[in-house]
């Protein structure tokens, strides 16, 4: 159960739409608490809690810069939690592609359908 | 294209599903409330078939669904009563997780409010679907759980923006 677990984690961290954007800007490279607290017109202090959370989840990790100590993106539990969630992606989209192919079949036999209607 | 899939979270109590369709709004109101052509789609993961669909689609009507595994027999569901119907534009029902022998139950009696919208336009109906849970704990282990109504995908969109990003 230690991989429901951390997926647990995962879904926790990313509950917060802070943290999602939080994320989001680390994806497009490292930055510091500084530069991450500021288009969330946030403390440092705020942010760095949000930090913590991203951080106990594996999310992300401390990169090598020593004085600025940049936080950087994990990918790793990411793409597990993107895994898990795709099968059931699929299973609605495939839900929604069957229902497609009833529709046409509907519009293509309108009598049809006037008898079913009660 | 009308045909993709969106999904968001708009509140940390919702889920929010769009996806548009080519046909009448009236043909899709159709597969939504009519339980002869909701068997034929909403089947749910690959092996499941949907063979209880009962719904008696009126103010204060009630409806059950179950699911059953053709490999196991196993079966889950839900349940619950329509808050509100304005055909063939606005559908409200409150919704009950019925676990069956599949487990993934909710510590929760308040059910979900799931709000299904039709709109028309040139032809294409777009469908948005948005379900409101009790609390956001409610709503992540719902979504964690997996089971819930493929509610899972409100993080599509973040993936899908990470992909985007990554790339």
């Amino acid at each position: 159960m230690q991989k429901a677990t951390a997926l647990d984690a995962t879904f926790a961290a990313l509950a917060d739409p802070t943290r999602r954007a939080i994320l989001a800007r680390l994806a497009t490279g490292e930055a510091s608490v500084a530069e991450l607290a500021e288009p969330f017109a946030m403390s440092q202090p705020a942010i760095s809690k949000h930090l913590k959370v991203l951080e106990r989840a594996g999310l992300i990790s401390i990169g090598q810069d020593a004085q600025r100590r940049p936080r950087k993106l994990e990918i790793k539990p990411l793409e597990e939690a993107v895994d898990w969630i795709e099968r059931y992606r699929e299973i609605w989209a495939a839900n929604y592609e069957r229902l497609d192919a009833l529709l046409e079949e509907l519009q293509a036999k309108p009598a049809k359908r006037k008898r079913r209607k009660d | 294209m009308p045909k993709a899939l969106e999904v968001t979270l708009p509140s940390d109590r919702e889920v929010r599903v769009v996806r548009s369709f080519n046909a009448p709004r009236q043909l899709v109101w159709d597969a939504h409330t009519k339980p002869a052509l909701i068997q034929k789609w909403m089947l749910g993961p690959p092996g499941w078939s949907m063979p209880l669909c009962e719904m008696d689609v009126r103010e204060g009507g009630r409806y059950r669904w179950r699911w059953r595994s053709d490999e196991d027999g196993k079966e889950f569901g839900f349940f619950g009563e329509f808050k509100h119907v304005n055909a063939p534009s606005k559908l409200v029902h409150a919704e009950h997780y019925d676990p069956g022998d599949v487990g993934g139950a909710m510590d929760s009696s308040e059910p979900a409010i799931i709000t299904s919208e039709f709109v028309e336009a040139n032809g294409v109906t777009t469908l948005t679907v948005t379900m409101l849970f009790a609390s956001k704990d409610i709503r992540d282990g719902a979504v964690s759980t997996g089971m819930t109504d493929g509610m899972e995908m409100g993080y599509v969109r973040l993936d899908e923006r990470f992909k985007a990003e990554a790339a």
